[in-house]
């Protein structure tokens, strides 16, 4: 997994585009299009403060209250934004729940779509060809590459995401964790449970 | 439209090859890329379907073998020319002078 052959996927060849982004930036500052600091809060931004810790705050959230958790399922938009997650590609969010016998997987076929306010930006493997074309039509395969063995009896939901609604999986709270506290649930909450290409895992 | 972006069920498309502790962006110009274009976007200059439009107008060979963020810059490029924002003349001199003082 730790392998990394897949240049073609972002840097091909990277001298190209970025002369590319160079001029056209170049250009859109020299005309006031954009402005330099935005450019620079924009990035400090989706690099260090959104991310998958923001989703998993929410998952503990929904294991420990479950008053909580009803309202996510509900109203999964109003639910995230108690928590002060909100914005641009969260407008509207879905919050499907994985239980016994039941695992969800979400992908976009067409894009990239993904909820930026609770995971971050996506990673390449979201966005690219082979998880795109065969999330929907051989999810098992899929989950394979990632680790994950599931019974043949357990039911698979691939939900695809589009520009109006996003979805996060609510992953099955592990056994043996009655004791933790909320903080310490979230630790164990990954990027990839929350797209239903992972489980979460006891420590 | 039914583009070659429409992957869902299509075959050979090859592994997906995770990449662990990935990081948010593999190289400098995918940082400017994603930060022209959130600006330009939220800046009003193009919608979000105009966004997607962008990239799937792009050629099947070409949306297939260039990256993620290549295809949002040739989406910016496209839609910035189309609206009158820049010219295709300006942008290729900004591109020509930057090549010149890189070599």
């Amino acid at each position: 997994m730790a392998k990394h052959d897949h240049d073609h996927e972002h840097t091909a060849p990277p001298s190209d585009p970025a002369l590319r982004v160079k001029a056209l930036e170049s250009l859109l500052l020299e005309k006031g299009l954009i402005d330099a600091a935005a450019l620079d809060e924009i990035i400090d931004t989706y690099e260090n403060k959104i991310g998958p810790r923001n989703g998993a705050a929410v998952v503990a959230r929904a294991w420990v209250d479950a008053d909580y958790k009803k309202r996510l399922l509900d109203d999964a938009t109003a639910a995230i934004a108690e928590l002060g997650f909100s914005g641009v590609q969260g407008e509207d969010m879905v919050v499907v729940e994985n239980l016994p016998g039941l695992h969800n997987m979400v992908v976009c076929t067409l894009c990239s779509c993904y909820p930026w306010p609770t995971l971050g930006l996506p990673p390449v493997w979201y966005k690219a060809a082979p998880y795109r074309s065969r999330a929907v039509s051989d999810p098992r395969s899929v989950l394979d590459e990632f680790g994950v063995t599931l019974a043949d009896d357990v039911e698979i939901r691939v939900w695809d995401s589009n520009a109006e609604l996003r979805y996060l999986v609510l992953p099955e709270r592990p056994d043996g964790t009655d004791g933790m506290s909320e903080d310490q649930l979230a630790a164990m909450v990954t990027r990839d449970s929350m797209i239903g290409t992972g489980l979460v895992q006891a420590p | 439209m039914n583009g070659v972006h429409d992957l869902g069920g299509m075959h050979g498309m090859g592994p997906i090859n995770p990449e662990e502790n990935e990081p948010v962006f593999h190289d400098e110009w995918e940082r400017r890329v994603f930060a022209v274009t959130i600006a330009t976007f939220g800046g009003g200059n193009y919608n979000v379907d105009q966004f997607r439009h962008g990239i799937e107008r792009m050629g099947a060979a070409n949306y297939l073998s260039t990256s993620y963020y290549e295809h949002w810059l040739h989406m910016v490029e496209t839609l910035m020319i189309e609206n009158g924002s820049i010219s295709r003349d300006e942008l290729s001199a900004k591109q020509a002078q930057l090549a010149q003082e890189a070599a």
